[in-house]
């Protein structure tokens, strides 16, 4: 059976998401198809070419892909996709957007957020803020799957060698346009690809204190990722959050400064490698799934790591 | 213009749920029930575009048991002009609940449904999209902020990488993030208000809609638990142990 993935690109560049959705590809087993879909995304379709395990790319080039809205995207995917076995596609807010409206249209289910394979059509994914697994299967003939990134080790980005071929197709709903984007900048790795991630809760106080958080995260090499009481409360911005309904983040070492530890957020980042708590309530639960807690003020303890590092 | 807002039963977010021990299922005996909080901030937004004069009818739909009843009427006590019960006592999976809508918007022809982006119980996220698809709509999904003007709706969705604005030719579908609004509290008078409101119940069958699962759920089982950790007395024996035996920085 063969699967078809919707990459995560920029167009430039394929994105790290990619690589795990490719993994989760391999582990179902099959000839491997990856989908750019974009406007002058022939960079990205090269470096999809290039991933190992991908046996053919196959780029959709037309301004109706350009900013990959939802209503045109699930339209070529659900033309491509009904010759597949699979249809796959990362757990990234471009994913959820898309796969789910491709699978209405293809009048299939969709199985959201897989962390591992069982069988052809048994998978298995979290519910209720991770705090259940599910064993689920499909009696669709199309399964529409989204991969939960983080449970899937990345394939190589290099060593594969697929032929690329153009898809004609141009969808346009004509019923959404896009009008701008607001990209935060930042030089630190991205939150869901770091190795170390440096994470402030409401006990940062204001978002100007977060400016500690993110000189640690610069000696660390580390991303800074925030809880829902933090971005709520306008400290930083939304795209910083981790949680069961924010960015999944696993990562070797998780520092958590601040956080209390709800369960919706820890649903974001109990599968990091590491944890440390960092927090003034000694019976806060994050302490409950940290490998290593400072029962400390922050104010105190956060500066005093940053100079012994 | 008229806007449909949907409403669903869930475990209240406080309750930490665990599977019950045979892994048949989750475990939802005396547990606090709630209008799941996307769906709550989805009838906030709908009730303030009422406020603002851009909406004139609200209609709260929910499916499932009979006692979703208590999240329409909540929904009703929030603004909610009437509400629709779908009852039916099957596990309705995503793709059916959005063509259930979709005979709904079919039937009540609204120029926008507003729906939360997940459910905290399934964690979805697919439902808004999937009726957007069926019913032919655009979709402005995880929104935190919508405007409409004339036949259009502007919504700002939160994003990987920040946040990204579309304009959608209406009727449209939009989903909530958690940022879009603040709901409010139903007030007591508005409570007693609410048990007034018209409630109509029908059945996917009177729908025509066909609502047997298409994924079935083998087990459940709880995640694999950490390993209960240890108190360092300072910020040196914590770089200590990262550096020495978790070597990880």
């Amino acid at each position: 059976m063969s699967i078809l993935i919707l990459a995560e690109h920029d167009n430039a560049s394929i994105k790290g998401a990619t690589l795990n959705t490719v993994a989760a590809a391999k582990a179902i087993g099959g000839d491997i198809v990856v989908l750019v879909a974009g406007e002058g995304c022939g960079a990205a379709a090269e470096a999809a070419a290039k991933i190992d395990g991908v046996s053919k790319v196959l780029v959709a080039d037309n301004a109706a892909y350009g900013h990959q809205l939802a209503e045109n995207v699930s339209l070529l995917v659900a033309e491509l996709g009904k010759d597949y076995g699979y249809i796959l596609a990362p757990a990234t807010t471009n994913g959820k957007n898309t796969l789910p409206r491709a699978a209405a249209l293809l009048d299939v289910a969709q199985i959201s957020e897989i962390i591992s394979v069982e069988s052809a059509d048994t998978f298995k994914r979290p519910i209720y803020a991770g705090n259940v697994i599910a064993t689920v299967q499909s009696s669709d003939s199309i399964k529409v799957i989204t991969v939960r990134t983080t449970a899937f080790d990345a394939v190589a980005a290099e060593g594969g060698s697929a032929s690329v071929e153009a898809v004609g197709s141009a969808h346009d709903a004509g019923n959404s346009s896009y009008v701008r984007e607001e990209v935060a900048k930042s030089d630190r790795p991205e939150l869901t690809a770091a190795s170390i991630v440096v994470s402030g809760g409401r006990g940062m106080q204001n978002g100007d204190n977060f400016a500690m958080l993110y000189s640690l995260a610069d000696k660390l090499g580390a991303a800074v990722g925030a809880s829902r009481a933090a971005v709520d409360a306008g400290f930083v911005p939304n795209d910083m959050q981790v949680g069961q309904t924010g960015k999944i983040v696993a990562p070797g070492l998780y520092i958590a400064v601040g956080i209390s530890g709800a369960i919706q957020h820890l649903a974001g980042m109990k599968d990091s490698k590491v944890i440390v708590a960092i927090n003034k309530d000694e019976d806060a639960p994050i302490f409950q799934v940290a490998d290593y807690g400072l029962v400390a003020d922050l104010f105190d303890a956060v500066p005093e790591l940053n100079s012994s590092l | 213009m008229k806007v449909l807002v949907a409403v669903k039963r869930v475990v209240d977010y406080n309750v930490k749920v665990r599977p019950k021990s045979d892994g048949t299922g989750v475990d939802l005996n005396n547990v606090k029930m709630a209008i799941n909080p996307f769906c709550e901030i989805a009838i906030e937004e709908a009730v303030r575009l009422k406020e603002k004069g851009v909406v004139t009818e609200i209609v709260a739909v929910s499916i499932g048991p009979k006692v979703c009843q208590e999240q329409i009427r909540t929904a009703l006590a929030l603004g909610a002009d009437r509400g629709i019960l779908i009852e039916t006592d099957v596990e309705v999976q995503p793709l059916a609940i959005a063509k259930l809508l979709k005979a709904v918007v079919d039937k009540e022809e609204p120029k926008m449904v507003i729906l939360g982006k997940q459910a905290i119980d399934g964690d979805n996220n697919q439902t808004g999209q999937m009726l957007a698809a069926l019913s032919g709509m655009s979709q402005g999904t995880f929104a935190s902020e919508v405007v409409v003007e004339g036949d259009s709706v502007t919504v700002t969705r939160e994003v990987d990488s920040g946040s990204q604005v579309v304009k959608l030719a209406l009727p449209a579908v939009v989903t909530t993030d958690l940022r879009l609004n603040e709901p409010r509290y139903a007030s007591l008078p508005n409570i007693m208000k609410a048990k007034k409101k018209p409630l109509d119940t029908m059945t996917p069958e009177e729908l025509g809609v066909e609502v047997t699962p298409r994924v079935t759920t083998l087990k459940v089982e709880p995640p694999a638990e950490r390993q209960a950790g240890v108190k360092v007395a300072d910020v040196a024996e914590l770089v200590d142990k990262l550096k020495n035996e978790a070597k990880v920085i």
